[in-house]
């Protein structure tokens, strides 16, 4: 993006070549030698930023995951749908500003967006909290969510929150219930439930709108049980830890593809999704209409069913068949095989 | 370092009591189910106690026991955390943090879960997440009321990572569909109920008890009190404060636990 503010420290050598290439771009007389400079700097800077992006430590990930100038809800509302109509408000305590609802249009699909806004300005970022939802955000969000399921219209989650706020009113206004009742009614929610994490995926306050059919992530977002600063505060005792915690929690994409937490992983621009936002934002909407195709018009019975086999294949443990067949047993266990034959409780 | 207080009723004839600082005969808190003769307070419980306590003599049979925890992401802080749950499971006899099966409550039979916040923290990982769902499916299927008693400081375990955040959507997706099938389920809160299991099945009861002046809430005071940087209010997050706002039906002493279950389910009619 042009006139980045904010500079990572891992990025500095990008920065500097960037520098070079733009002074020698400005030069007024292109002799053939600095014209064969810019093109070689310019295949550097490519190789540079793949060497850069393609082996970033999970801390860093969390960097880039919370640049500021990183694409975030409001600019995929403007970049990947073709119309947005904000539907404000809980209907029961006030309107979230961390949480933004409303219908849109992605191609001839009508859908209901539900999305965290961090706020890119600091007075915006005031107003939307820096993306940190109250209780009356999530019950927005459900709220919003069950009217599209009345008219059948698809709900597209767009994660992107450090976590649900923490304070005296979120506590008093029920912060625990409403996560707890989002995740109970979009596990029954029925209409096709699309959730991508674009930014930061915080814990709780990620997963009160991260129970879908379809759960993705961008390559450099990630999601995490607990901030990194929160976990090495609590197992390290220190914050200065949070490098380590980073690593520990296996919160990149690449990791919580592997451990079968996500679907699938959108490939960012080279360099981050927060120097292009309008190819991110094609990649997006390329993914989302591909779950689209696929998802809406499947039979809602055989929908629920999936969603709900998905969340319960998940978890890794240890089954013996106890002491008297003390067997080979003890071998991690994937549930998945093993579930998918039993019989599947009463349905709805 | 500050020494953390040892949990539970430590060895001996007398004791303190966290909540008053009286020293206590031994004998006369274990005959009152671990609640304090002088000030009411609600000591920590042990899940094989508790079972004791709750369900008729001899009725409780153990559903999925021998489910154990792995260490899924080669998790290491200060130690491993294979390590931490071999110490955890010869320190409270515990394969993890909960203990599930059937039993009578006053002749009524359930599913019945516990959590112990004593085996690191109560939280919940693959194993507390995979435990509870089956037993909530069992419950679906042989229609029968379900009581989880919660203790658990800790939320989601962070040892397993976003295995554990998913714990709390597994769960909570299983009681969904208790409910579609119109089951009961009461979600007993004790101290302490915090994070991903307080967001999580520990708030979705049909009907919600919870014990006097136990901590309960989604983020822990210290957080809180880090991000606002203001004094939290007495009695914030107690269940009294919960009661206040309308987040617990009833608060509900130990002693009265078991009646006040069974009674509950006879009003529903299961």
């Amino acid at each position: 993006m042009a006139g980045t503010s904010h500079r990572l420290s891992f990025e500095r050598p990008i920065y500097e070549l960037e520098a070079r290439l733009e002074k020698l771009e400005a030069k007024p007389q292109q002799t053939p030698e600095v014209r064969n400079e810019i093109r070689r700097l310019r295949r550097e800077l490519i190789e540079l930023k793949k060497k850069i992006y393609g082996h970033l430590k999970p801390w860093q990930t969390v960097e880039v995951a919370r640049h500021p100038d990183r694409p975030m809800t409001t600019d995929y509302l403007e970049l990947v749908f073709d119309e947005f109509i904000e539907l404000h408000g809980d209907k029961c305590f006030g309107d979230d500003r961390a949480i933004r609802t409303g219908w849109a249009k992605l191609d001839t699909y009508r859908v209901m967006v539900v999305g965290h806004q961090k706020g890119r300005t600091l007075q915006e970022r005031s107003t939307c909290n820096y993306g940190f939802a109250h209780p009356e955000g999530y019950r927005k969000a459900i709220g919003k969510m069950r009217l599209a399921a009345k008219f059948h219209m698809p709900v597209i989650c767009l994660i992107d929150t450090g976590g649900a706020h923490p304070g005296i009113g979120a506590e008093e206004r029920g912060q625990a219930q409403v996560i707890a009742n989002s995740m109970f009614e979009m596990s029954r929610l029925p209409t096709p439930i699309i959730c991508v994490v674009i930014g930061e995926g915080g814990s709780g306050g990620a997963l009160g709108i991260g129970v879908g059919d379809r759960v993705s992530m961008l390559e450099h977002a990630y999601y995490s049980v607990i901030s990194p600063e929160g976990c090495a505060g609590i197992l390290w005792k220190s914050h200065t830890f949070k490098e380590q915690a980073a690593e520990a929690l296996k919160m990149t994409s690449k990791d919580l593809l592997k451990l079968g937490v996500v679907d699938d992983v959108i490939r960012e621009p080279l360099g981050g999704a927060h120097r292009d936002h309008h190819r991110m934002a094609s990649k997006l909407k390329l993914h989302l209409r591909n779950y689209l195709r696929e998802l809406v018009g499947r039979p809602i019975d055989q929908l629920l069913q999936e969603r709900y086999e998905k969340f319960r294949r998940m978890g890794v443990f240890l089954e013996s068949a106890g002491p008297e067949q003390q067997a080979p047993a003890e071998q991690p266990q994937q549930p998945e095989a093993e579930k998918a034959a039993q019989p599947v409780a009463v349905d709805l | 370092m500050m020494k953390r207080a040892k949990r539970g009723v430590p060895e001996g004839l007398w004791m303190r009591c966290p909540g008053c600082q009286q020293t206590i005969f031994r004998k006369e808190a274990e005959k009152r189910l671990g609640v304090c003769p002088e000030c009411d307070y609600h000591w920590y419980v042990p899940a094989r106690e508790r079972i004791r306590q709750v369900l008729d003599e001899g009725t409780f049979e153990e559903w999925d026991e021998y489910l154990e925890p792995t260490d899924p992401l080669s998790f290491v802080d200060k130690k491993p955390y294979c390590e931490r749950l071999k110490e955890e499971q010869e320190r409270t006899g515990l394969r993890d943090a909960a203990l599930v099966g059937t039993g009578m409550i006053r002749a009524r039979r359930v599913a019945f879960g516990v959590t112990d916040s004593s085996f690191i923290m109560g939280s919940m990982g693959s194993v507390v997440g995979e435990k509870l769902t089956r037993t909530v499916e069992r419950a679906t299927e042989e229609q029968l009321p379900l009581i989880i008693i919660s203790g658990s400081g800790g939320g989601a375990r962070m040892h397993e990572g976003m295995l554990s955040l998913m714990q709390m959507a597994k769960v909570s997706a299983a009681l969904a569909r208790f409910d579609s099938a119109g089951g009961l389920f009461i979600s007993v809160l004790t101290n302490p109920t915090m994070g991903g299991v307080a967001a999580s099945f520990a708030s979705l009861g049909d009907v919600v008890f919870a014990e006097p002046k136990a901590l309960i809430g989604f983020a822990g005071p210290r957080t809180i009190k880090a991000t606002i940087r203001i004094e939290l209010p007495k009695g914030f997050q107690t269940s009294e404060f919960l009661l206040e706002h309308g987040f617990v039906d009833r608060i509900v002493c130990r002693r009265d636990l078991k009646s006040e279950i069974a009674r509950t389910i006879d009003y529903c009619g299961k």
